[in-house]
């Protein structure tokens, strides 16, 4: 017998982590192949788990990613001389002149040219995809939402600022229309400044009865944590900044052994968490219907996490493996800790419960449309 | 509850004050009404409540207001938001969330409150405003009057003992403002909750009100019993304008009272339709109809207007009367038909000639206005229409009166930037003249001003459409009446056949001496031989 599980909605934050997971693990290779496996699984969960509505924005991911590997291989075929190989056709090359000296137009073009830029292509558009699907599936205003409390201010700010931007908009068009009935085109330079005056006036208005709103409906009525408590956030963001810095920079550096950094990067985390836990833990500010992370959300984030570190760790064992080879060109291999890693990042697909139905999807609201 | 203790207030820069020695208290679970002209401070003696003004405006306040015992010299504005709610003239202006549900969350998340509470007084709300069918539903996609309802609802959720309210339903249909004051009395006869109310519309609200404060020149204040105070009053409804030319005292304040009061009236019969000269058809639309994507915001109409004609399109919120004289315009979007005027079809035109076959004033007014001064505005519309210099400020001061030619187009009142708008369209002398809500924000005297100007257009020869929500203008006014639907044409008739058939759409009078045919306040002064 199977049970359907309830349609609810997931914390925002499993998905984004989820998301994140998968993104880091394409931007430690350049292996086709698993490339590939990473975009069919995020496919997969977005089909399975994506509500009835957004799918247009994720068609629209996809597009954007297909644009930039196109771009990537185009730049190649450009600039790409000296690139030894397989000849497949021949650009004319440019001249430059002596201080372009480095700079090469044109030339033979070679399949491991070509083949290196789709594989560089693609590890960024899978990236693009990854980020395409969080969005599809968790609201980024959802995250802002359930910040922690230290981070309330920025987030109500960026949310704000959100819903404000169309406004803009709308106003610009609203103005452009009333000006045509004044019986001045609205082109060249003259009419940006008489549209201008208007909208910025609006703009300014509309911020001013906001704050006025926002603050006689008690915004910031609970003021700053205690002094001590204050103290002891900043220090421990400075240190963890610090030490997230330091360890990073190992990282990349080698300037100390991967454990050591590793170990200095995860300190500098756990004080930035603690900064924030700090700042924020006092009485106040409360949230509405907090969102719950729960038992499949864990699974969720995990999968992602799971993705990330068994790809990292198989270029750890193997680092030729997660490349792409074009010198000499071969198929690339298919390491299996990584690829099963990328697989476990799929389980989303059946655990994560079914998003409900959102009444915006369906509810399709004829409000007053005042003109084009 | 409020205490208004010898309050006056200047602001910044003013030479005269606004609030001049205000001693007034309300009581709890009392709707106090603030009547007014345009000016006279309303908005400002509101501010007051929680602080606003003059934390917000700047200013000198003197004398002391306390809202249940709290001073708001000594608290800041963030905490009275538990004891007062302020709901400001436009509440979407106001919104800091996406969705209805979690802006009625918002004060309470400020205030700290209890999550199990917090979700308990979220459906609360939902349930006193009507608004559960709403709750996903973003608030960029919400109609004006279900926008008044949240931002109410969003006050009221912690449960403040004070509601403050500016002009809650200048913006809507009269349907939609019944929606809105029901859910108004209803707290206050429910959970006892002071309502402290400003309204330009007082045939709407003063039935409700239990105490009127009217603010007079010089922001000078008067406190009474509603009845006493519109007796005496400057502003009042047609109601009560009736009593006065009926010489009932104390005046009704209800359609009820009025026709109780109305049954020993001896008015002659029938009164006389108003009659003004029919021109030949200068707006010719045919099978016109406009769409958005799958929305038809306007069904294939045909449609004749005739020059001297003064013609209303009803009809409520969203209901296409907008598209409807944008279409007209020819600048709006349009999907079928042809408009002409004066044989010549009007979309597709430079806007220069399109101005001088139809004039239209949008529905905020200001967007017309870009220049610095009055007199800058004035010039640039009289060179924009290729007029003799000083037609516009001719035509301007002709509508409201002397202005201030160097101020600043903003800083004029409702009323003065609609006289503006509308001379600035009137330079280029289109035979047809559109105004879309032009009566939003005026007071009974601005109000009878525009009355008169439309009436001087349609005696000039003109043909002029408005579209409006209200009822006792369009009475006044206009000698045809087009009731618009969800895109269709319900209704089209004279005016006196049409407003008093539908009681949604009838005048106070009408209602008040139904089935007689009585439309305004002035015919029966005349009819009863003593004109106001």
């Amino acid at each position: 017998m199977t049970v359907r599980a309830l349609p609810r909605r997931l914390h925002a934050g499993t998905w984004w982590l989820w998301a994140i997971g998968l993104g880091a693990a394409a931007t430690a290779t350049t292996n086709p192949i698993l490339l590939a496996l990473i975009l069919a699984v995020v496919a997969l969960v977005v089909a399975a788990r994506g509500s009835a509505g957004p799918g247009a924005a994720f068609r629209g991911y996809l597009m954007l990613a297909l644009v930039v590997i196109a771009l990537r291989v185009a730049f190649r075929v450009v600039f790409g001389g000296g690139f030894a190989g397989h000849v497949v056709f021949t650009l004319p090359r440019l001249p430059l002149p002596d201080w372009a000296a480095g700079v090469v137009i044109g030339g033979p073009v070679t399949a491991e040219a070509l083949l290196a830029a789709f594989a560089d292509g693609m590890r960024l558009a899978t990236i693009v995809v990854c980020v395409g699907a969080a969005n599809t599936l968790a609201d980024p205003r959802r995250l802002l939402r359930s910040l922690p409390r230290a981070l309330y201010d920025t987030a109500a700010a960026a949310i704000v600022a959100l819903s404000v931007a169309p406004q803009v908009i709308e106003s610009i068009g609203r103005v452009r229309r009333a000006r045509r009935l004044r019986g001045s085109p609205g082109t060249g330079l003259r009419s940006v400044r008489s549209l201008l005056a208007p909208v910025l006036e609006g703009a300014l208005g509309r911020s001013l009865a906001l704050a006025a709103g926002m603050e006689s409906r008690g915004y910031g009525r609970l003021g700053p944590a205690p002094t001590r408590r204050r103290r002891l956030g900043t220090t421990l963001g400075l240190t963890g900044v610090t030490l997230l810095s330091i360890g990073t920079f190992s990282l990349v550096d080698g300037a100390l052994a991967i454990p050591w950094a590793i170990a200095v990067v995860a300190g500098g985390l756990g004080a930035g968490a603690g900064a924030v836990a700090a700042a924020g833990g006092t009485v106040g500010r409360t949230i509405y219907r907090p969102e719950r992370w729960g038992v499949e959300g864990w699974l969720v984030g995990a999968s992602g996490v799971a993705a990330a570190v068994a790809v990292w760790a198989s270029g750890w064992i193997d680092p030729t493996a997660l490349a792409i080879s074009v010198q000499p060109l071969s198929w690339p291999a298919l390491p299996s800790l990584a690829a099963a890693g990328i697989l476990a990042a799929g389980i989303p697909a059946w655990v994560a419960p079914p998003a409900p139905a959102t009444p915006d999807a369906v509810v399709a609201s004829a409000r007053e449309v005042t003109a084009p | 509850m409020i205490r208004f203790d010898h309050v006056s207030f200047t602001y910044p820069g003013a030479a005269a004050p606004a609030l001049a020695d205000v001693d007034v208290a309300v009581d709890e679970a009392t709707l106090c009404l603030v009547v007014g002209a345009t000016g006279a401070g309303k908005s400002t003696l509101l501010g007051t409540v929680n602080g606003l003004v003059p934390r917000f405006t700047g200013g000198t306040l003197t004398g002391a207001v306390t809202v249940g015992g709290r001073s708001t010299a000594e608290n800041r504005l963030r905490d009275m938001a538990d004891l007062v709610g302020m709901v400001g003239q436009d509440p979407a202006a106001g919104f800091t969330t996406e969705t209805v549900e979690s802006e009625l969350a918002f004060t309470m998340e400020q205030l700290g409150m209890d999550p199990g509470v917090m979700r308990k007084r979220v459906e609360e709300a939902l349930d006193l405003l009507g608004l559960a069918g709403l709750r996903h539903r973003r608030l960029s996609d919400i109609s004006g009057g279900e926008a008044q309802r949240v931002a109410i609802g969003s006050v009221l959720a912690p449960g403040p003992r004070v509601l403050v309210l500016d002009e809650p339903t200048s913006a809507l249909d009269p349907t939609a403002a019944e929606e809105v004051l029901a859910a108004i009395t209803r707290l206050v006869h429910d959970l006892a909750i002071t309502v402290l109310l400003a309204e330009h519309r007082l045939e709407r609200v003063i039935q409700y009100a239990d105490q009127v404060v009217h603010l007079g020149l010089g922001g000078v204040a008067t406190s009474g019993d509603p009845a006493a105070m519109m007796a005496i009053s400057d502003i009042a409804p047609p109601v009560v304008e009736l009593a006065r030319v009926a010489g009932w005292s104390p005046p009704p304040l209800s359609i009820r009272d009025a026709r109780r009061a109305a049954r020993h009236l001896e008015l002659p019969t029938p009164p006389p339709q108003p009659s003004r000269d029919r021109g030949e058809t200068s707006l010719e639309a045919s099978r016109l109809s406009v769409t958005y994507g799958s929305v038809v915001a306007l069904h294939p109409l045909d449609l004749d207007l005739e020059a001297g004609s003064i013609t209303a399109v009803m009809g409520r919120n969203g209901s296409g009367k907008s598209s409807l004289l944008w279409a007209l315009q020819g600048s709006g979007r349009r999907h079928r038909g042809s408009v002409t005027v004066s044989g010549q079809e009007t979309s597709g035109l430079d806007p220069a000639a399109a101005r001088r076959l139809v004039g239209l004033v949008p529905q905020s007014p200001a967007d017309l206005l870009y220049m610095e001064t009055v007199i800058a505005e004035c010039d640039q519309a009289d060179t924009e229409s290729d007029g003799v210099p000083g037609t516009c400020l001719g035509l301007a001061e002709r509508i409201v009166g002397a202005l201030d030619t160097e101020a600043h187009p903003s800083d004029l009142s409702e009323g003065q930037k609609l006289g503006l708008a509308l001379a600035i369209q009137l330079t280029a002398s289109p035979p047809v003249v559109l105004l879309d809500e032009p009566t939003r924000g005026l007071d009974y005297s601005a109000k009878r001003r525009l009355g008169a100007v439309l009436c001087e257009l349609a005696g000039d020869g003109r043909a002029v459409v408005v579209a409006t929500h209200d009822v006792e203008f369009v009475a006044e006014v206009a000698d045809r009446v087009i009731v618009i639907a969800e895109g269709e044409v319900v209704a089209d008739g004279p005016t006196a056949d049409l407003v008093v058939s539908s009681p949604a759409f009838a005048p106070q009078v009408a209602r008040i001496l139904s089935p007689a045919p009585w439309l305004t306040v002035r015919q029966v002064a005349a009819a009863l031989g003593n004109p106001t």
